[in-house]
């Protein structure tokens, strides 16, 4: 027994020896980045003249309305929404120490680039897309695999794909959903326990929606009530998909006419395939889904492009240009700033991690969220600054971004896929039982959804807070924190990093120094856990700001 | 986001009464000249002033699909009965399937939907259909019953959310388009806690943790004060400490009923789960949805649904009697289904695969005309159904039971106009008994 007992006296003893130095910064040797990547993106000569572009575009806009744009935010606030972003989760420690050794010049455009690289990122950014491509559902048992989808997808994410190529696959993929993972955006929409195949109104829904921004699915059934688009325009588009079966090779394409009942006299007519714009740019011949996927990806065309811009923005920003993120009305005027990032990304090979990055690197995206006029009782004129993009906006964080703060907070190392199997384990298991009960945002998780009192509830008492915030020198940052910190004010700053990736204010750190002073040492680590609770169940805490 | 309707599914006396007293009356006054609509809402008017509407919903989702057969549905003594039989009811003419002895003395309340048809034979899809009137669609979410009734109905004095789930499976009913907010309270076998509504901490150290919570939000309101008060953060957090230390929290715990009536809902999750959403609408929730999984039996459909009727039958009957004993009855809507029926052939397994081509729903109290049965399906076991019924129109019914107009279109946050419900009520079933 006290053979263990000594066991884990020399493990606690050892882990000390590891973490002291994150709660102590170390000023030499951590300066050094871990692996340097000569391809980074933001390093690309012409990359910082795409960036130029949006920003004088906006410059215009604001001087043009008289806007006086928010004040740049911190270095820290700029990193803690970029981790959110990309890869679900906010920053650790162990990597904000880092990031404070590198200069100041450079940090944040090597901060960008690492998550850019970081495998969490292409695994949640696959999962965004994915809800675009094939939705929330379980769908069709065997047939269709989403884990696999979603983890093909990422590694094509990971490999930096163009996203020209990826969108190809999804739709003119041939074979197996098991072996070709692209087929499952085909098979999901098969009915289970039907003889009927893929079905292509689901997938002219899908399509229209996921790659040329355009909600054409109301179409299906009448006339599109305030758009131009014709029931027949989504008939054709749908007659793209009427040849693919579901066989024992997979998804092919076979002979035979799309045929649609009249809704009106119940009789049956072939329908051929057909674009609904930009109709010199199909290809006259060739296989169906091929003719479609060359027309969606070729570059004059810009449908793609605007609504794949949006969407990038809405991942990073919350909060899409155009709402809702997949409509964007052909018949009015886009917006300057999604045409100009929209022909850029064309420019430049449908190049998804550079666009992310051009999109992280603007003046717009480094914004204050704070500005005077929120404080003001104006109403119309906050409106206008924040419908200006003149302020980075707050939205309400989603609910893997919630847990996955929430766990990365409890730890001072960093929870990625150099984690321990055990600790990704743990964290696996608890984000899918945290979101379950948060209520997941589903498919369109980027239009505003109000919060709710279970969500509350369970970051006040749910079990994941109770075992976070509890004594726990092994698992748990807080009591590491109050043990390891050398004075009550490095404790305070510590977790108030590990938190909410700031400092505290100056009356923050008087008003929790002296909630320190006043607990005996031997409730220092439940003190510590208590401080926890109070940043977590923060508005700062659960918005992305 | 408009504040008002951000607490939907929990007490609010700001958004409901003016909202459904603007409905009825604008109703009201519209009916002189609205043609066809005017007939709709004129009648609904009539049903209001001469009998109060349901005011709740208690679903008894039968998860998995059980077998209509083995039910509500008996076919004694034809091949496709595969040996099954079935026992009279207090109502002359109406059978049950054998098991179901307590439920058959409470027949003069239950009317059976026989000829429910529809198109999803796969349990995610199937689920969707019940729970929400409308098959899946990949380009929006609709709401459930529940969530219907929160969005429409008062709130009233309740503290406690008024849409719960009790022992969901994996999809529970949900807001849909009405929001996240709409969305059902999980909560498990009520014999433990109710799950995140106790503090893990002392009331002083919770003090304190409040008090220090309002310290980080001051200092980042400074400049944000707008978008913060829209985000209500710190308003919801109040909200959720009202009901923490809400009396009504109690019509969780069914500890507190007598030993013989807990007996007569029978100890079972499933029983308990029933007893407390008796306990819950007295408190004013609008809709409980308490689920009994295990339905799918593919294998052993017999077995299966024997030891699964033995734990519906004393609930299901238990709660009706219990809920008329306390008056609660007429102004409660009881629900009893699945996601689709089962084969009529048994497969070499002794199973019954899934059958959405025919399958049954029970549908008591609320008004609703109890000793009733609609349509009927096929002894030989073929797809012809008499008098086809809709999943649609079981929605339909049950939101006229409850005063809601079916046809009444909500507006999707894109803007676009969906019907409460696209099918039609079942007369039969909504008409008062000639007396």
């Amino acid at each position: 027994m006290w053979a263990r007992n000594l066991l884990f006296v020399a493990v606690c003893i050892g882990g000390t020896a590891l973490l002291l130095p994150l709660l102590v910064p170390q000023p030499e040797g951590a300066a050094k980045r871990e692996v340097a990547r000569p391809a980074d993106v933001s390093q690309a000569s012409d990359f910082q003249v795409s960036v130029a572009v949006v920003n004088a575009a906006f410059r215009r806009q604001w001087l043009a309305q008289g806007i006086e744009p928010a004040e740049r935010g911190t270095d820290h606030t700029i990193a803690r929404r970029m981790s959110l972003a990309l890869a679900g989760t906010i920053p650790s420690l162990q990597e904000l120490r880092r990031f404070e050794a590198q200069p100041a010049e450079v940090r944040l455009a090597n901060w960008l680039d690492d998550l850019l690289a970081d495998r969490r990122s292409s695994d949640f950014v696959a999962e965004r897309l994915a809800r675009a491509f094939v939705g929330v559902q379980d769908g069709p048992f065997l047939i269709y695999r989403r884990r696999r989808f979603v983890s093909w997808l990422a590694d094509e994410l990971q490999a930096n794909r163009p996203y020209d190529q990826i969108v190809r696959r999804l739709i003119a993929e041939e074979g197996l959903w098991t072996d070709h993972p692209a087929t499952n955006f085909i098979t999901v929409t098969v009915k289970p326990d039907s003889d009927e195949g893929p079905d292509a109104n689901v997938l002219a829904a899908r399509v229209s929606r996921a790659f040329l921004g355009v909600r054409l699915d109301c179409a299906e059934c009448h006339d599109h009530p305030f758009r131009s688009w014709k029931q027949s325009d989504f008939q054709s588009l749908a007659a793209f998909f009427g040849q693919t079966r579901q066989t024992f090779t997979g998804i092919r394409d076979r002979d035979g006419e799309f045929e649609v009942e009249s809704t009106t006299t119940g009789e049956s007519r072939a329908v051929a395939p057909a674009v609904p714009f930009a109709v010199e740019l199909l290809p006259p011949s060739g296989e169906r889904r091929e003719r479609l996927a060359s027309w969606i990806t070729h570059p004059k065309n810009d449908a793609l492009a605007r609504v794949t811009v949006n969407r990038a923005w809405a991942i990073l920003f919350g909060r899409p240009i155009v709402e809702p993120v997949d409509d964007i009305p052909r018949d009015e005027e886009l917006p300057e700033v999604l045409r100009l990032l929209a022909d850029d990304f064309v420019a430049h090979g449908f190049d998804w991690r550079r666009l992310l990055a051009v999109i992280a690197s603007t003046e717009a995206f480094q914004l204050e969220s704070r500005h005077p006029s929120a404080d003001a009782e104006n109403v119309t004129l906050w409106r206008r600054i924040d419908a200006a993009w003149a302020v980075f906006p707050i939205t309400r964080l989603r609910p893997e971004q919630v847990v996955g703060s929430v766990l990365q907070s409890a730890s001072l190392k960093t929870i990625d896929h150099q984690s321990h199997i055990l600790v990704r384990f743990a964290r696996a298991i608890g984000q899918r039982e945290f979101v379950e009960r948060y209520g997941d945002a589903g498919e369109e998780e980027f239009l505003p959804q109000g919060g709710t009192i279970p969500q509350r509830l369970l970051l006040m008492n749910g079990d994941l807070m109770r075992e976070k915030t509890k004594d726990s020198l092994l698992g748990n940052a807080a009591s590491q924190i109050a043990t390891l910190a050398p004075d009550d004010k490095t404790a305070v700053e510590v977790a108030y990093l590990c938190c909410l990736t700031r400092r505290p204010t100056a009356e923050e750190s008087a008003h929790f120094q002296a909630r320190l002073q006043e607990t005996g040492d031997a409730n220092r680590r439940e003190r510590l856990g208590d401080l926890y609770w109070s940043l977590i169940n923060s508005t700062e805490f659960s918005w992305n700001h | 986001m408009e504040p008002l309707r951000l607490s939907a599914t929990w007490p609010s006396t700001r958004a409901g009464v003016s909202r459904r007293l603007v409905l009825q009356s604008s109703a009201l006054a519209l009916a002189g000249w609205l043609g066809p609509v005017a007939n709709v809402l004129a009648r609904r008017a009539e049903r209001i002033s001469g009998h109060e509407p349901a005011q709740s919903v208690i679903l008894l989702w039968l998860a998995g699909g059980p077998s209509q057969l083995e039910t509500f549905d008996p076919h004694a003594g034809a091949k496709i009965a595969g040996d099954t039989r079935a026992i009279a009811t207090v109502v002359p003419g109406i059978q049950l399937a054998e098991g179901f002895v307590r439920l058959a003395e409470e027949m003069q309340s239950v009317s059976l939907v026989r000829s429910l048809v529809s198109k999803e034979g796969d349990h995610e899809r199937g689920t969707y259909l019940a729970k929400t009137g409308y098959r899946p669609d990949p380009t929006i979410v609709h709401p459930s019953i529940g969530a219907i009734c929160c969005h429409q109905l008062p709130g009233g004095q309740t503290e406690i959310p008024r849409h719960v789930s009790i022992l969901p499976n994996q999809w529970p009913a949900r807001g849909g388009f009405l929001g996240n907010q709409y969305d059902a309270f999980k909560t498990f076998d009520p014999a433990r806690a109710v799950p995140d509504v106790t503090a893990p901490v002392s009331a002083v150290r919770q003090a304190a943790r409040l008090a220090d919570q309002r310290v980080v939000e001051e200092a980042f309101a400074l400049g944000r004060r707008q978008p913060i008060g829209t985000a209500r953060h710190s308003a919801m957090i109040d909200e959720a400490r009202a009901m923490m230390t809400s009396p009504q929290l109690k019509a969780f715990e069914v500890g507190d009923e007598p030993a013989a009536l807990r007996a007569e809902y029978g100890d079972t999750p499933f029983g308990r789960g029933c007893l407390a959403a008796r306990r819950l609408i007295e408190q004013g929730v609008r809709c409980v949805e308490v689920t009994l999984a295990g339905w799918d039996s593919h294998v052993n459909n017999h077995e299966t649904h024997r030891r699964l009727i033995e734990i519906l039958d004393p609930a299901l009957a238990a709660l009706l009697k219990d809920l008329r004993q306390r008056d609660l009855l007429d102004r409660t809507v009881v629900l009893c289904g699945g996601e689709f029926g089962r084969t009529p052939a048994i497969n070499r397994l002794d199973g019954r695969d899934h059958w959405p081509h025919g399958f049954s729903m029970a549908l008591a109290g609320g008004g609703i005309r109890g000793g009733q049965v609609i349509g009927a399906t096929d002894p030989e076991g073929g797809r012809k159904v008499e008098d086809p019924r809709s999943v649609a129109d079981i929605h339909a019914t049950v939101l006229t039971a409850l005063g809601i107009d079916p046809a009444h279109k909500e507006v999707s946050p894109i803007g676009r106009p969906i019907q409460f419900s696209e099918g039609a009520p079942i007369a039969a079933l909504l008409q008062e008994p000639l007396s």
